[in-house]
């Protein structure tokens, strides 16, 4: 009920006061020619109505309760000066605005739209393009990002922004969302009870999603795909990640996700497709793997060291060049009742896991982690004998590394 | 009365022909082709996923392709040698009799090869699918290998009179690029794995014909796998069309050099 219910009386009371309050018309030919004589003429709970036109303004502060609101998008041209929209009020509502041209700084974080220690602000169907920072929210509260489209156009690292990045913000909900060509897509530091769901995070310079110290946020139905590395995860726990599409990160140092000391997640019925790793995973405890899709990976799952009591099961390898790569002997995970496509056994008593168990490390797949370019001698014959021999009597590979009941069915 | 004066080429392709009708009209052509029709099949019908039918047919076209040229060109020449003295008898071009006999098996072969495959997965509609280009490329290698190893055959044939000795070289040269060598290839980049390799495992690769057209396979099947390795000129091979291109390339070099000796050496040898 809570979140819910917040944004419902917040909506009650955002039309409620539609009632009350003013409405203001901005445009060229108006009495208010600009959205920052808009801001200063208005009264609280007011609507800005902002007719289509270009309007060339930046330092935009919105400093009391307001519904800005966009008629069939106007630009909003930042001119490369600094920051467009910084919003410092409570209850703000912006709404259907194409912004462009945030100025780039080494020294500041210019964004599109700032909220700052601000609660109940409702960001919706925002386009912005030749962006520095995107949406910026520092230390604000109870917000939604709904249905913004963010279009960058970073070259280089040290001079890009973020698409939405969260910083000490709690309960906000992020929510189909399309970003593009940034940074990192999303980036959240210390932000917890975060919802980020439904967003399409693609084609950015380094990460589609990156969090850290971000306690209890959950990250649902979203798809992140062609990211210069993929997802980045660190530094959290109880996290959950369901029903996530994670795709086509190539790279020397690319992955679906990385997950480094992550605690108590869950991660559910995600799909890791065409990635260099699937999933690293690097002094990560007690997670729940399970109904997830592996497919075509060169490595499924990375497990790099220190990594205790997780557990897959009912997951579904498919066609990885590798299943698992593993570094060490000693082996405190649990891989029970999942599919894979590499495996060769029967099922003579019919009870649809297989009679002799998996073993998802292969002995190639520790020369490659010793000697990389053996890489190129993947597939051929040879490789396949020694792989096999392996196979009848481990040596190199965790002894006690299997899935003692693969199933010989592909999981639905 | 005066021979009739043929051109070399027109007589180089009646041997040619006749060897094909020959092998057409011999029993292994039609068990080589039913072979690959049934493994065709029985992979479709098996897999409804299409990767993993290409992740076998690899292994088929790497391992078999190669055993199965070599095997049949050994064969070949050896049977037919007597007709290949009668031959030699006439007055007629020695490359044209060698060349002509060569074509005719490694074009029976390949067709064997092609149609085999290609029936039925065109059958299970490979033109609407979109793995055309890989299964084309499957193809494409399966026949070159044809070729390389028809080649080597007749050239360790041609050099041992003794059929057990020349069957013998020849398996042992079919072992030796297909496991072989890799295993070598394999314990060299261990044993050097403090310098740098990258160069040396790209040129081993290019130097066995099996190895080169696993890596053409793995450009499109393994890619994401093959990207994650550091090194900046697998990075280049890998993540360029330039890998492609060398590939065949090499392949063709591959095919050209024992054919032409083959001519070189028929040319000169005393029968």
């Amino acid at each position: 009920m809570g979140r819910i219910g917040v944004l419902f009386c917040f909506l009650l009371m955002l039309f409620g006061n539609h009632l009350r309050a003013g409405t203001i018309t901005v445009c060229g030919s108006c009495e208010v020619k600009t959205i920052k004589e808009g801001v200063a003429v208005a009264v609280d709970f007011d609507t800005l109505l902002i007719k289509k036109g270009i309007y060339k303004e930046f330092n935009i502060q919105v400093n009391k309760p307001l519904a800005i609101i966009g008629e069939n998008y106007p630009v909003i041209d930042g001119e490369d000066q600094g920051e467009i929209i910084t919003v410092v009020s409570n209850n703000v509502t912006i709404d259907g605005l194409f912004i462009i041209n945030v100025g780039t700084s080494y020294t500041a974080d210019y964004a599109a739209i700032r909220v700052v220690r601000s609660e109940n602000f409702l960001i919706q169907n925002v386009v912005l393009e030749k962006l520095f920072f995107g949406i910026y929210l520092e230390k604000s509260k109870n917000g939604k990002v709904y249905h913004n489209k963010i279009i960058g156009d970073a070259v280089d690292e040290y001079n890009s922004g973020n698409g939405i990045q969260l910083w000490y913000s709690q309960n906000i909900v992020v929510e189909r969302n399309i970003v593009q060509h940034v940074r990192d897509g999303i980036y959240l530091e210390f932000s917890d009870n975060i919802t980020i769901e439904n967003n399409i995070s693609s084609d950015n310079l380094r990460y589609g999603l990156h969090f850290m110290f971000s306690n209890d946020d959950i990250y649902k139905d979203n798809t992140f795909e062609n990211n210069g590395a993929g997802v980045a995860v660190m530094f959290s726990k109880r996290i959950k990640m369901l029903g996530n599409t994670f795709r086509k990160n190539w790279g020397t140092a690319s992955f679906g996700v990385l997950l480094k000391e992550i605690n108590d997640a869950d991660i559910i019925g995600n799909t890791f497709e065409e990635n260099t790793v699937g999933i690293s995973i690097e002094g990560s405890n007690r997670i729940n793997y399970s109904k997830n899709n592996f497919i075509k990976n060169g490595w499924a799952v990375k497990v790099r060291g220190a990594c205790y009591t997780n557990t897959f099961n009912h997951n579904n390898f498919l066609y990885n060049s590798f299943d698992l790569a593993y570094n060490s002997n000693l082996n405190d995970n649990i891989f029970d009742e999942n599919f894979w496509s590499n495996y060769t056994g029967y099922d003579l008593d019919r009870n649809g896991t297989g009679d002799i168990p998996y073993r998802p490390v292969k002995l190639f797949s520790y020369i490659v982690n010793r000697t990389p370019e053996t890489i190129i001698l993947l597939r051929s014959l040879f490789m396949d004998i020694i792989d096999f021999s392996e196979k009848v009597s481990p040596v190199f590979t965790p002894d006690e590394l299997v899935d003692s009941k693969p199933l010989m069915k592909k999981i639905k | 009365m005066p021979l009739r004066q043929y051109q070399p080429t027109t007589i180089m392709i009646k041997i040619l022909k006749y060897s094909f009708y020959d092998l057409m009209r011999s029993r292994w052509s039609y068990v080589y082709f039913l072979f690959y029709l049934l493994l065709g099949f029985v992979l479709l019908f098996l897999n409804n996923e299409l990767s993993k039918a290409v992740i076998t047919l690899m292994n088929v076209i790497i391992v078999l392709v190669p055993l199965i040229g070599t095997i049949f060109g050994v064969m070949y020449y050896y049977n037919s040698k007597e007709f290949t003295e009668l031959l030699l008898a006439q007055p007629i071009k020695r490359s044209s009799i060698f060349l002509g006999q060569y074509f005719g098996v490694a074009g029976s072969l390949t067709m064997s090869l092609v149609l085999g495959l290609g029936i039925p997965f065109t059958l299970y509609g490979l033109f609407q699918s979109n793995a055309i280009w890989d299964f084309s490329l499957l193809l494409i290698t399966g026949a070159f290998l044809t070729l390389i190893f028809t080649a080597i055959a007749f050239n360790i044939a041609l050099a041992n009179e003794n059929k057990i000795k020349g069957f013998g070289y020849a398996v042992l040269a079919w072992l030796f690029l297909a496991v072989i060598y890799d295993g070598l290839f394999l314990m060299t980049l261990i044993v050097f794995e403090e310098y740098p390799l990258d160069n040396l495992s790209l040129m081993a690769t290019m130097s066995n014909p099996i190895d080169l057209s696993r890596t053409l396979i793995l450009l499109k099947l393994d890619i994401s796998a093959l990207l994650g390795y550091t090194g900046a000129i697998f990075k280049q091979f890998f993540g360029t069309n330039l890998g492609l291109v060398m590939s065949i390339f090499m392949l063709f070099l591959w095919t050209i050099i024992p054919v032409w000796r083959l001519g070189y050496v028929a040319k000169r040898k005393d029968f």
